[in-house]
């Protein structure tokens, strides 16, 4: 097979094709995100987008916003090189959206304007409760920026054959730099419609690579899965030939300690999901609680159509492309997905599904930036520095202004995570969305007696325990395949952190209650309460 | 202009005596145990069911193993019974807040509205 020649040498595909259709992609985007741009004449139009989405398209551009190069790179490498273990990655994605939908998208449209600190500082004291929402919202945006970028570099060096770091790291700057301009000119309603647009491709991307792979196995599952494990039996790769890719524990088997840590692992994904600020956001776009629950049903169904997609792409890649040449090739098991699409379809669907998952990590950073940028100015300028005392203008004004730096952060964080698992960085993102911010949004929403103190405990504790965590953690320290794999100051066993941050937040937001007097303001309970169930407020009444 | 006010749009905001009547009324008090009849045990159904998904991966290796039929592994049924009830129970949800809280929620929201004029 010439693939694995070419992918040993670095160079598949043709760079000019790849380049081309991306660069279309950024034109056609950009043309668009200018056409809608010219609307924002107010604050509510550019950080939601006027609440004048439907139901259906917001659903499509939270599956834009969710389906992340994570989702599409990540999980179908971890599926091509150790099998079932990469598919629970997808099965707590997606079932995490339940969380979501039966607890959280409703009640949040109805009681929140902007931002999720909206929700959180409904009934409980402002400044504080908002400061520390968007501290933790700024957070988990800047992890997942992080995961996003990192995705970046290992795709250009796999795609437009560049293998030096500099180079690498400009197309890094790039991407931040076209990924500010959409933030700027677009809102979110610039933002959403780039969403929208690189979901339809991605889904229709991975569908018909999908098709492909079904008809080149007779549409055969069970034989797809033969030939995945003949191949991995085959694998020359050291430690892969013995692996059984159809069962669980290829990756997290081994011991005790990873078995404790793949049940960490599952509950970050499945708790994670519905405590993201950027996907929170994502219900303010739309005008009703309805349509807010219309978004959530369009996106659990083409997420987990997705998802049963990179299933078979996954063991596709096992089966058609091997082991040997994904681990092989410059971005390693992030390279699977593009490599089968070669396999498939050679240098145009290569470049097809290129421009796409760059597509996607363009889309994702985009929305990622414009929710921690509006975080910044609703809630640290607006509320906690200037008392309410300004303008929604103004607010605007100051979120640009955040915008750029947040994407010069996430630019300069991007070139030095260069080459980190992204499936992996995404998690830890999820563990710290579970931690710091889903036990508050629950109990503010359903505990009539939670107060400020809870608040603030929960989510500064559940905050700087996952950080702390993470830190000690053999991810950043301590083993091969740590940030800093020279240096070692671990004590934390566990990669992931969920399994002790997370009950930690939600003890902690009861403790913190209870220990107070605070009993809140009946009237702001009783507010909120019928609010976020009714949508008193939110909507027009149907007489009107 | 002050940016704290909540509203979405410009009609009339009732009073904080107003809402702790509505919250004390029994209308209300259907709607709010009906919701949580609802999604409480749901989500515990869904919690439970994937806590022991993700356990029977972490320690039972040989029985996600079995095969069933082909390559075909009680794993991989059980994760593709994952997707089918995150689907199910989606699709039950969606009936259930259609049939049973849009127009009590729509109902209250209106009497409130009114009692503005």
């Amino acid at each position: 097979m010439n693939l694995s020649i070419l992918a040993s040498t670095g160079q598949i595909g043709n760079p000019a094709v790849n380049i081309g259709i991306f660069v279309a992609f950024v034109v056609i985007t950009l043309a668009i995100v200018i056409r809608v741009g010219r609307r924002n004449t107010n604050a509510a139009e550019y950080f939601t987008g006027g609440h004048a989405f439907t139901g259906r398209q917001n659903g499509i551009a939270i599956a834009g916003d969710y389906l992340s190069a994570a989702s599409f790179l990540g999980i179908a490498g971890a599926i091509a090189v150790y099998g079932y273990d990469g598919f629970l990655y997808s099965i707590g994605f997606l079932v995490a959206w339940l969380v979501a939908l039966l607890l959280v998208a409703e009640l949040l449209r109805n009681t929140g304007k902007f931002t999720m600190a909206d929700v959180l500082s409904f009934r409980l004291k402002q400044r504080p409760v908002r400061l520390a929402a968007a501290i933790s919202t700024m957070t988990v945006s800047l992890f997942y920026l992080l995961a996003q970028m990192a995705g970046a570099g290992g795709l250009v060096a796999l795609l437009l054959n560049i293998q030096g770091r500099a180079a690498q790291s400009l197309v890094i700057a790039i991407v931040g730099v076209l990924m500010i301009l959409y933030v700027l000119i677009g809102g979110m309603t610039g933002t959403t419609w780039v969403q929208i647009i690189k979901a339809v491709l991605l889904i229709t991307g991975a569908g018909v690579m999908t098709l492909m792979v079904l008809f080149h196995f007779h549409l055969n599952l069970s034989e797809i899965l033969g030939s995945a494990q003949e191949m991995v039996h085959k694998a020359t790769t050291k430690g892969v030939a013995a692996r059984d890719v159809l069962a669980p524990g290829a990756k997290y088997g081994a011991t005790t300690l990873s078995k404790v840590d793949l049940i960490s692992l599952g509950i970050a994904l499945v708790l994670g999901t519905a405590g993201l600020p950027h996907v929170l956001m994502r219900f303010y776009t739309v005008p009703t609680a309805r349509e807010a629950r219309r978004s959530v049903v369009w996106a659990i169904g083409l997420i987990g159509a997705f998802y049963l997609f990179t299933l078979i792409l996954g063991y596709g890649a096992a089966a058609m492309v091997g082991p040997d040449t994904i681990l092989k090739a410059p971005g390693k098991e992030n390279s699977a997905a593009p490599l089968l699409a070669f396999e498939l379809g050679g240098t145009i669907l290569l470049g097809v599904i290129s421009a796409v998952a760059f597509a996607t990590i363009l889309a994702v950073v985009a929305g990622l930036t414009i929710t921690a940028a509006t975080s910044f100015a609703h809630d640290v300028y607006a509320s906690v520095m200037k008392n309410h005392q300004v303008t929604e203008d103004e607010q605007v004004k100051v979120s640009r202004i955040a915008a750029v730096i947040m994407g010069v952060a996430a630019i300069g964080l991007g070139i030095l995570a260069n080459g980190q698992n992204v499936a992996f960085l995404v998690a830890l993102a999820f563990a710290v969305a579970a931690s710091a911010n889903l036990p508050t949004i629950l109990y503010s929403l359903y505990w009539r007696r939670f107060n400020t103190r809870g608040a603030l405990w929960s989510m500064y504790g559940g905050l700087i325990s996952c950080i702390v965590l993470i830190i000690f953690s053999p991810a950043v320290s301590g083993a091969k395949t740590s940030m800093l794999p020279n240096a070692d100051f671990h004590f934390f066993p566990l990669q992931n952190p969920g399994i002790v941050s997370i009950p930690l937040a939600f003890i902690l937001g009861i403790v913190g209650t209870l220990t107070s007097r605070d009993a809140g303001d009946p009237e702001l309970n009783a507010e909120m309460e019928v609010r976020s169930l009714t949508g008193v407020g939110a909507e027009k009444a149907t007489h009107h | 202009m002050p940016t704290n006010d909540l509203s979405h749009s410009n009609v009339p905001q009732p009073s904080g005596a107003q809402y702790m009547a509505v919250q004390a009324s029994p209308e209300f008090q259907e709607l709010r145990t009906r919701l949580r009849r609802f999604v409480f045990p749901t989500t515990i159904f869904f919690l439970v069911w994937y806590a022991l998904y993700v356990l029977l991966g972490a320690f039972s290796h040989d029985f996600m193993a079995t095969k069933v039929f082909g390559n075909i592994n009680v794993g991989l049924l059980l994760g593709l019974g994952q997707f089918l009830t995150t689907f199910l129970i989606t699709g039950l949800y969606i009936r259930f807040a259609n049939r049973v809280l849009d127009p009590r929620a729509a109902k209250i929201r209106n009497e409130m509205h009114w009692s503005e004029q």
